[in-house]
């Protein structure tokens, strides 16, 4: 069953005088439970097509289908909705409200949701638990470690059970052995049945995922599925 | 709806947070609405008791009083050389006016003179004295702490007694009883037969009978000044408010009748009632009012934009906070409502602290002005805390609620 459906999508940004085609004509379908990986070099749309996927932005032309909607058409109330209850982002840089505690970070996404107090609260910690910081869930952001922050970051994409969990970057600002911390979590969590899209400039880190997805200015040159070695770490072999 | 509450709860629990993180800049912004708030409540409360020292003060005079005399009291219609013109009123005119009236309860004469008054080696300067007959008391609702009025046999023999108003008597005789002693005017002995309780309408200045002393008229022309001086008054009480037009009316034709003035004629004489000094003071109160809430409303306009000041500030500072709300699923409505929470909930404490300094310093204006905090003061404040929550927030809110959740995310 396809989650998601897009058909020519373009976007076309407006910097002064002149045109940014920051997605040419890009189409894709995602199946349920697939862990799609998107590479590509810097500046060739990658985290544009994230933001269209992930509902935050609206494409300039083509079509997109979520589940059978029509997102084009949506309203920024319905948007919303879609983004609370369907996707869970991973960003890059955390994003975490500073001065809110791991838990209530975690909570933020089922509070918009209008889930009741107790019920969110027993979510949100099971969240943390699934990510292994529930001994960490009254920490603020800047009490806990890069890789720490994260895990709170895909608790909280989790939290609201979405169809799909997009993560850009989502190692970027990581050292290695965090990074591949996260990879596993993320490993598990796709295991668990998840839907998964993630951006990433690295070799070794799209290997975790069942398909890859190479753009290159803003249109798609590759889109081939993964062959899984048997001894996955040696990565220079596949570069 | 049960959804909007749970929203304006949750919008409620964000906005204690950030208020919390920034305590400083909140208590700083808060101030401008803290002294607004305070300004109001404190000016509808001193408002409140000017109008109701005016208005002891007028009721000490008797609300149903009629007072007959040369001039125009309240009313600027007749020019004032003209009132100068007139005859005085004499005490003939009394007499022939209080035989023919059926209607007053009592009618008295009274003159006035400014003299020093002494006790031993006491002396008090310009004393209000009211020069009357034993009929005056009955026209006033004048207590006493001690003694009594002026007695028929004591005014129409012209006794030298005397009744002292209750600060008179104090500053007089500080340590002790006053009754039964003499004191001296204008060199002439006078015992003391009452002193008045206290009226406490200083309002009325040295019109207070708290300021003033009491004796019998005839000892006035006699020791004080001569009878063509300055004329008399004629203090008429009407048995209630409904009878003071039928007793003026009577008043009037008895007055015109003893003047002898022809049909032709005007009169030569003014009916003054308190109604006209409630009309003054009424007036003079608006304006107080006025004025009093526009200069409040500048303080409270210049708070009101302070906190729509900070709360862009805010809403800038915190655009990627924004951005991390809209992308996990907040609606445009809600950001618009946890901004516009926050304004009012600023708004709120200040109003609150404000009320809290205004009651404080209404005790101290107590001091000077009885008064005190009214319940209606309190909802004026909520309710102006409240509208300048929303007033000085909706405009950032707004702001906020507009974001791109992309442009917001970037934002560093
Ligand atoms: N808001 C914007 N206004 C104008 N141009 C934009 C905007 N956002 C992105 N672009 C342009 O669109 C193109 C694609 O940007 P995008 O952020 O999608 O690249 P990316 O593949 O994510 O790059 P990176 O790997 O560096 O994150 C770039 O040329 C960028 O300059
Ligand atoms: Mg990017």
């Amino acid at each position: 069953m396809n989650i998601i459906t897009i058909e020519h999508v373009a976007k076309v940004y407006e910097v002064g005088a002149e045109e940014v085609h920051a997605l040419r004509d890009v189409s894709l379908k995602i199946d349920k439970n697939e862990y799609v990986a998107i590479m590509g070099p810097s500046g060739s749309g990658k985290s544009t097509l994230m933001n269209i996927l992930g509902c935050l932005d609206t494409p300039t032309r083509g079509l997109y289908n979520f589940k059978g909607h029509n997102v084009s058409e949506m309203n920024d109330n319905e948007l919303a909705k879609i983004r609370n209850k369907e996707i869970g982002f991973v960003f890059q840089t955390f994003n975490l409200l500073p001065r809110s505690d791991a838990l209530h970070n975690v909570e933020l996404p089922l509070i918009y949701a209008g889930v009741p107090a107790s019920e969110r609260k027993e979510r949100a910690i099971l969240a943390l638990e699934n990510v292994g910081l529930a001994d960490r869930m009254h920490h603020k952001p800047n009490e806990l470690s890069g890789g720490q922050r994260q895990r709170v970051a895909v608790a909280r994409a989790l939290v609201t059970r979405p169809s799909i969990i997009l993560a850009d970057e989502p190692t970027g600002n990581l050292d290695t052995k965090t990074g591949e911390d996260i990879m596993s979590l993320f490993n598990d969590i796709y295991q668990q049945g998840n839907t998964i899209i993630l951006v990433t400039h690295e070799e070794y880190i799209a290997e975790h995922a069942e398909r890859i997805i190479r753009i290159r200015d803003g249109l798609i040159e590759r889109d081939e599925n993964v062959i899984k070695r048997v001894i996955p770490k040696k990565k220079e072999e596949v570069a | 709806m049960k959804n909007y509450l749970f929203e304006l709860k949750e919008g409620l629990l964000i906005s204690l947070r950030a208020i919390r993180a920034n305590k400083i800049r909140s208590v700083l912004t808060t101030l401008g609405i803290v002294i607004g708030v305070t300004s109001v409540v404190l000016m509808s409360t001193a408002i409140k008791g000017i109008d109701n020292v005016f208005q002891k003060g007028v009721s000490s005079l008797g609300s149903d009083n009629l007072y007959i005399d040369k001039w125009e009291w309240f009313n600027n219609d007749i020019p004032w050389w003209e009132l100068r013109n007139r005859r005085n009123l004499t005490l003939e005119d009394y007499r022939r006016y209080s035989e023919s009236a059926k209607l007053p309860i009592a009618a008295a004469p009274t003159v006035w003179s400014i003299q020093k008054i002494k006790h031993k080696n006491t002396t008090l300067e310009a004393i209000f004295i009211t020069g009357t007959t034993n009929d005056y008391i009955r026209t006033t609702n004048l207590t006493f702490d001690e003694g009594r009025f002026f007695n028929e046999i004591e005014s129409r023999g012209g006794r030298n007694v005397v009744v002292l108003g209750n600060t008179v008597a104090k500053n007089l005789f500080p340590h002790r009883h006053a009754l039964s002693e003499d004191i001296k005017i204008k060199g002439q002995k006078f015992k003391v037969v009452g002193v008045l309780s206290e009226q406490g309408s200083w309002v009325m200045g040295s019109f207070n009978p708290d300021n003033q002393v009491f004796i019998p008229i005839q000892n006035v022309f006699k020791y004080l000044q001569s009878q063509s001086f300055r004329s008399i008054t004629i203090n008429v009480r009407a048995p209630n408010t409904q009878m003071i037009e039928p007793v003026k009316e009577e008043a009037i034709g008895i007055m015109r009748r003893v003047r002898g003035l022809k049909y032709s004629e005007a009169n030569d004489f003014s009916i003054n009632q308190q109604e006209g000094l409630l009309n003054n003071i009424n007036q003079t109160i608006g304006v107080i009012q006025i004025a009093g809430l526009f200069i409040t409303s500048l303080a409270l306009f210049v708070g009101a934009i302070g906190i729509m000041n900070i709360m862009f500030v805010s809403v800038k500072e915190r655009t990627k906070e924004i951005g991390i709300r809209k992308a996990i699923g907040a609606k445009k409505r809600t950001i618009l409502s946890q901004f516009i929470t926050e304004a009012v909930i600023i708004c709120l404490l200040g109003g609150l602290v404000g009320f809290l300094l205004a009651l404080i310093l209404s005790m101290i204006v107590n001091q000077f002005l009885p008064t005190s905090v009214q319940v209606d003061a309190v909802i004026l404040a909520v309710i102006i805390s409240l509208i300048t929550g929303v007033v000085s927030g909706f405009a950032p809110a707004y702001t906020a609620s507009k974001l791109d959740p992309v442009e917001a995310l970037r934002y560093e």
